[in-house]
């Protein structure tokens, strides 16, 4: 099905919106991986997870050629842009990335992901901005269960934090390039 | 089956230790494992048991020597160059035939080297990892699945044959994310642990945990005895998994993170006509060689090759099971650095294309 790489800065939620997708294809009945970059860098260095979701065993945890990428930094964009497969999707923070693809064999959409976050008061949630988009662009899971997926995935003690992702995720599903 | 819960293959070791009643984790940080003693920290307590943070490896593997000792089930986790530190406790500690786990989460080296997921230690960990006549058993999980199931078979193996047992996995599996049956575990019976130092109120002899023999003939008995356990171990606790080896005339011999990477080129090997196959080792030692050698006599297997995360290790292993009745070759990256199955398709070709002796 997907090879999933998503990067950006740390601290963006790079992985943990990697995670969302991981848990929402496994709730699928996915075979799923997710597998983060690490390093002696942490907040304000590059982050980047793949994540598989197939219907067969995973080999491979790592997506050296990612079917999608979801890129919020100009560093990683210049990095993964020419590994994503001919025909594959990349979802861009245009508010963060000010170049424009030099490919015309890929599917780009490009979101100001981290602006739109800030607009609506939910700075930190521009990475499930960018999923809505994603979803948008690539029916890798139905919408609205994906909006399950992400309420269930808030702390109990904190279901807030999933009314917010939801609400982010439908500002990303809804924004229209 | 129960619900699958997804989780790094690090947090899945230290639950499935909690959920084998071990009680008792020592152990100093290192990447990439760190997640094993952070949850343990989080979780010891709430099940009455205790996570120690020791001063350095050399201490904790020690604590883990007396925790044994006394009976406990206990478990310390690592990485490479943590690892080596522990090698004379571990000697210690085979040496005074006490059941215990040890991870070694393995980064690149040698010395600091990397943090970045490798299998260089293989040749410690199956023949060197203390001085003296000694083994340990060494489980090779290449699933985060895995890392949970054999966690619970290595605390049951060494309770069954009072040694060290070592789960080897690398930085990959630990930090690598994947859906976990954590009751997927099978029951095993255990013996009871009447060597213990309990204490006994003077109601029984006492019993002593030692490993120093002044006198060479009674040491070499010991030895002699531990060797003759090794051989029932080879008997009855090798595991490994075959994939599409019955006609196969390539077989890829890989272990852990490597040897799905490893699936996944056969499998394309397969779609280009080339008749590829897999042969897994989940024990390392005790080594399949048996099961290597049968493949071997077939007429219609023509090469082996070894695929690992270093430089060429198990491929000796594999050469002394087949008694190089045909050839071997290695492909391996190394230093931190994750074959792709391109990499891999690669030298299926060029191996196949060669086709060995007849």
């Amino acid at each position: 099905m997907s090879g999933i790489l998503l990067a950006g800065f740390g601290g963006q939620g790079i992985l943990f919106a990697g995670k969302q997708l991981a848990l929402a294809g496994m709730k699928s009945g996915k075979q799923v991986s997710w597998l983060p970059s690490y390093g002696p860098e942490m907040r304000g260095g590059t982050a980047n997870c793949s994540v598989n979701i197939e219907d067969e065993p995973i080999g491979s945890p790592v997506v050296s050629k990612p079917d999608i990428l979801v890129a919020m930094n100009l560093p990683s964009f210049q990095k993964f842009e020419d590994k994503v497969v001919s025909g594959g999707i990349i979802i861009l923070d245009s508010s963060l990335v000010g170049i424009k693809t030099k490919r015309d064999d890929v599917n780009i959409k490009y979101i100001p992901a981290t602006r739109l976050a800030d607009e609506n008061n939910l700075g930190g949630l521009a990475n499930v901005i960018m999923l809505g988009q994603l979803l948008k662009a690539y029916n890798l899971f139905d919408y609205a269960y994906f909006g399950e997926c992400l309420m269930a995935a808030a702390p109990k003690s904190k279901p807030q934090l999933g009314e917010l992702n939801v609400k982010a995720l439908k500002i990303g599903y809804e924004y229209e390039g | 089956m129960s619900e699958k819960v997804l989780m790094k293959g690090n947090e899945a070791i230290a639950e499935a230790t909690i959920r084998a009643g071990c009680k008792l984790f020592f152990g100093y940080p290192i990447t990439p494992q760190n997640e094993i003693p952070e949850y343990m920290a989080k979780n010891m307590p709430k099940i009455g048991g205790l996570c120690l943070q020791a001063e350095s490896e050399v201490a904790a593997i020690n604590m883990v020597l007396g925790a044994a000792a006394a009976g406990a089930r206990v478990i310390t986790s690592s990485s490479s160059p943590g690892i080596s530190l522990k090698g004379e406790g571990i000697s210690y500690i085979v040496g005074s035939d006490l059941p215990c786990v040890i991870v070694n989460v393995q980064r690149g080296g040698p010395g600091l080297g990397g943090i970045q997921p490798a299998q260089s230690d293989y040749n410690q960990a199956t023949k060197a990892l203390g001085h003296g006549d000694m083994h340990i058993i060494v489980l090779a999980p290449s699933s985060v699945q895995e890392m949970a199931t054999l966690t619970g078979e290595a605390f049951d193996l060494a309770d069954i044959y009072r040694m060290p047992v070592m789960l080897l996995a690398d930085g990959a599996l630990g930090q690598m994310m994947e859906p976990v049956d954590l009751e997927a575990k099978e029951k095993r019976t255990l013996p009871p642990k009447d060597w213990a130092c309990t204490g006994h109120g003077g109601k029984r002899p006492y019993n002593v945990v030692n490993s120093l023999y002044i006198q060479p003939d009674v040491l070499e008995k010991t030895i002699i005895e531990r060797f003759k356990k090794y051989d029932e171990i080879k008997q009855k606790e090798v595991k490994y998994e075959e994939y599409l080896t019955d006609d196969a005339e390539i077989i890829l011999v890989s272990y852990g993170i490597t040897a799905r990477i490893a699936k996944t080129a056969v499998k394309h090997a397969r779609t280009m006509g080339i008749k590829a196959g897999l042969f897994r080792p989940v024990t390392l030692f005790p080594f399949p060689s048996e099961q290597l050698d049968r493949l071997a006599d077939k007429t219609s297997v023509k090469t082996f090759l070894s695929v690992e995360m270093n430089m060429g290790q198990m491929i000796n292993d594999i050469k002394v099971a087949i008694n190089c009745k045909k050839d071997v070759y290695h492909f391996g990256r190394t230093g931190g650095v994750i074959p792709t199955p391109d990499e891999i398709l690669e030298n299926i070709k060029k191996y196949a294309a060669v086709g060995g002796k007849i």
